[in-house]
């Protein structure tokens, strides 16, 4: 039975275990059968044309994990943005893991999906924000149809949620291949403000799939900001769709951090249904060995006056491959749009490859949009002067690359989060200088 | 006393073109010396060979610093055993500050001496007073290294990461080229307070007027890829006065 045949006949058991009487129920059976039409996406598809999902299917997933919460906080601490006080979310194996986790309602919902799926108090939120920007596409369908569990974040109108977020999935090896499909939902109303961090990290060498849906919605001049650090072992891989509904006057930023992980792919799109609306969509890319990271962005102008910055950075070795493919459409409505979107990468071998694809569909006529995108190698002239003042090969390499992706991380708003990328760029470059920029 | 640097019949070539054709040079502690000549007749490729530049390569000869050969030494080593070169065109990299670029390059050099790195205040102490040597600005020292630096800045630059590093050996490529006098001044300056007994320092000019500044001990002519003429430092006089076609002339003779 292949995984496709696997999930469909496993879909009935996880009604029957979930609660039939659920008010998504509807919304589930219609996704299941979304799914069983269109299956996996190939590469016969043009948004998936240089991504294979072949390699990463073939494993017999376990699709309904056994409850094992063994993992002490000590094991996993290095996985926490630690040395600030966060609210956490964390799930082990799709599971909520309440010892490792500090949830509140204290003026704000920061909780669990599973709990905003069956409580009454929440059921006006679910109804109104459920799966309503989570596009049908296959891969969001099939999560959609197994959504249970993942993070609920409700941050009430004129509310500041006083510290960060952490959403954090862990896999354990208790199951040989385990599939995941968190679930999460953010709403953040009018003037409220949320730093959001998420994580998956598996916590063995047994093979993960990751097929995350976030939906977001930044009304009312909501500031959201939302950090992904991508940094899993190399046979997990992460499919992520992400889409982010913005309203008048809102600004939301994302920052992927991609350097782990067997197979990534950001599905990320903006919805800009307002007027002067702020997007930013910030991206470092650093792999090696076999690894795949695909950035899959939309944002989506319909309303007039807003802007969206888009910058992408990738440094891509051994044989390692990327793909960035950013869509910016422009609605006719969307005059004086202001656009920018930037994908720069760095080839250090001469077995990686990126496939860089900007898109520009414009049907307003007094906008401002530019697009470029860049691919080249380390200055061999800049690795001369470097080293001819006494820093080796390596360091000197490292020290670039750090600069090179410095655009991004400057508008990282919290200095922990930086300092973690940092370390992770250092460690995954092998050096140990402190890049002090 | 003994040579700092022993060159002996070097050759070097790039991409199959033959540039140095058998370079003999010795330079000792607290000497000076001045290598001029016209252009195209391989001065800045004798600089990029001592420090180290891969692109060359050394088909002949041998490049000896303190009786040691360094041939088979990375351009990281070679700085570490106190050779520096200024460069002719100072390289711009976006987005790593003068003061980390420093730092690292600093401690990089500690640590291939196996010491550990140098104290920040200790750093800061060195960093301003040897940016008060080269009359640097302070909010220079942030910006990215010679990011948008005018031609004067990047010279100074490199003569104040020369402060900084302090070498046993200094080559300045055409530290003079885009300077203006006051900004010469203020280089040579520097030069001159960083130059003692123990170390030495080799001019490469087309003109003579630095060597007003920063007066040689020898000087030597370089045409076709070798030495041929030395002298002491009325030679750099004479080519200033008569340029460089009765060189020509005496060497094709």
């Amino acid at each position: 039975m292949d995984l496709k045949e696997k999930l469909i006949s496993s879909f009935m058991a996880f009604e029957n275990l979930v609660d039939v009487d659920s008010p998504v129920h509807d919304v589930r059976s219609e996704a299941i059968k979304v799914f069983e039409t269109q299956g996996f996406p190939s590469k016969k598809e043009e948004a998936w044309k240089y991504t294979s999902l072949n390699s990463i299917l073939k494993h017999d997933y376990s699709v309904f994990p056994k409850h094992e919460n063994t993992v002490e906080y000590n094991d996993v601490k290095k996985y926490f943005i630690h040395d600030i006080d966060t609210y956490k979310i964390v799930f082990i194996d799709g599971k909520y893991a309440s010892h490792l986790s500090q949830t509140t309602h204290d003026g704000i919902d920061v909780c669990l999906m599973s709990s905003a799926l069956a409580k009454p108090k929440y059921q006006l939120i679910i109804e109104n924000y459920f799966n309503k920007i989570a596009t049908k596409d296959s891969l969001t369908s099939l999560n959609t149809a197994f959504s249970s569990e993942g993070a609920y974040i409700h941050i009430p109108k004129n509310k500041l949620a006083a510290k960060p977020i952490q959403i954090i999935h862990f896999s354990t090896g208790s199951e040989s291949a385990l599939m995941n499909q968190p679930r999460n939902l953010i709403v953040v109303d009018e003037n409220s403000h949320v730093q959001i961090i998420e994580r998956h990290q598996s916590l063995t060498d047994n093979p993960v799939l990751t097929n995350s849906v976030t939906e977001i919605y930044a009304n009312k001049r909501a500031i959201v900001d939302y950090y992904k650090i991508q940094n899993d072992n190399e046979n997990a891989s992460l499919i992520d769709n992400t889409f982010i509904n913005q309203k008048q006057e809102s600004v939301a930023s994302t920052h992927t951090f991609s350097f782990g992980g067997k197979l990534t792919r950001n599905n990320l799109n903006f919805y800009q249904n307002g007027e002067r609306i702020d997007s930013t969509l910030k991206g470092v890319t650093i792999i090696g060995s076999k690894q795949h990271v695909d950035h899959n962005t939309l944002v989506h102008h319909i309303q007039p006056n807003c802007e969206s910055h888009q910058d992408y950075k990738g440094i891509f070795g051994d044989s390692a491959t990327g793909v960035f493919n950013g869509k910016v459409l422009v609605e006719k409505e969307a005059q004086k749009t202001n656009a920018f979107q930037a994908n720069n990468n760095i080839l250090v071998s001469d077995k990686a490859s990126i496939n860089t694809k900007p898109q520009l569909e414009i049907f307003a006529d007094d906008v401002k949009c530019s697009h470029g995108c860049t691919i080249g190698q380390l200055d061999e002239s800049a690795m001369f002067y470097m080293r001819s003042r006494g820093i080796p090969e390596k360091e000197a390499k490292a020290l670039l690359m750090y600069a090179f992706s410095n655009n991004v991380l400057s508008s990282v708003k919290i200095p922990e989060i930086k300092q973690r990328i940092t370390k992770i760029i250092a460690t995954k470059l092998g050096v140990d200088i402190g890049f002090d920029l | 006393m003994s040579s700092m640097l022993k060159i002996n019949n070097l050759h070097a070539s790039v991409e199959d073109k033959a540039i140095l054709r058998g370079i003999n040079l010795e330079v000792k502690a607290g000497e000076v010396h001045a290598i001029m000549g016209p252009n195209g007749s391989g001065k800045s490729t004798l600089a990029s060979v001592i420090a180290g530049k891969e692109e060359y390569e050394v088909s002949e000869g041998e490049i000896l610093l303190n009786d040691e050969n360094i041939d088979e030494l990375a351009a990281e080593e070679r700085a570490h055993k106190g050779i520096f070169l200024s460069f002719q065109y100072p390289v711009e990299i976006p987005g790593v500050s003068v003061t980390n670029f420093m730092k690292t390059a600093i401690n990089e050099t500690r640590k291939a001496k196996g010491l550990e790195d140098m104290p920040a205040n200790e750093m800061l102490k060195l960093i301003r007073e040897k940016s008060e040597l080269l009359e640097i600005d302070r909010k220079f020292l942030s910006r990215s290294l010679n990011e948008g630096f005018s031609g004067g800045e990047k010279k100074r630059n490199e003569i104040f990461q020369m402060a900084m590093l302090e070498p046993k050996l200094a080559i300045l490529d055409e530290t003079d080229s885009g300077l203006d006098i006051d900004a010469l001044r203020i280089v040579a300056n520097g030069v001159n307070k960083l130059k003692s007994k123990d170390n030495a320092v080799i001019v490469i000019t087309h003109y003579q007027r630095l060597l007003d500044y920063i007066v040689p001990d020898f000087v030597h002519v370089l045409y076709n890829g070798r030495i041929v003429k030395s002298g002491g430092k009325e030679l750099a006089h004479e080519l200033e006065e008569k340029g460089y076609d009765w060189i020509k002339e005496e060497v094709n003779a």
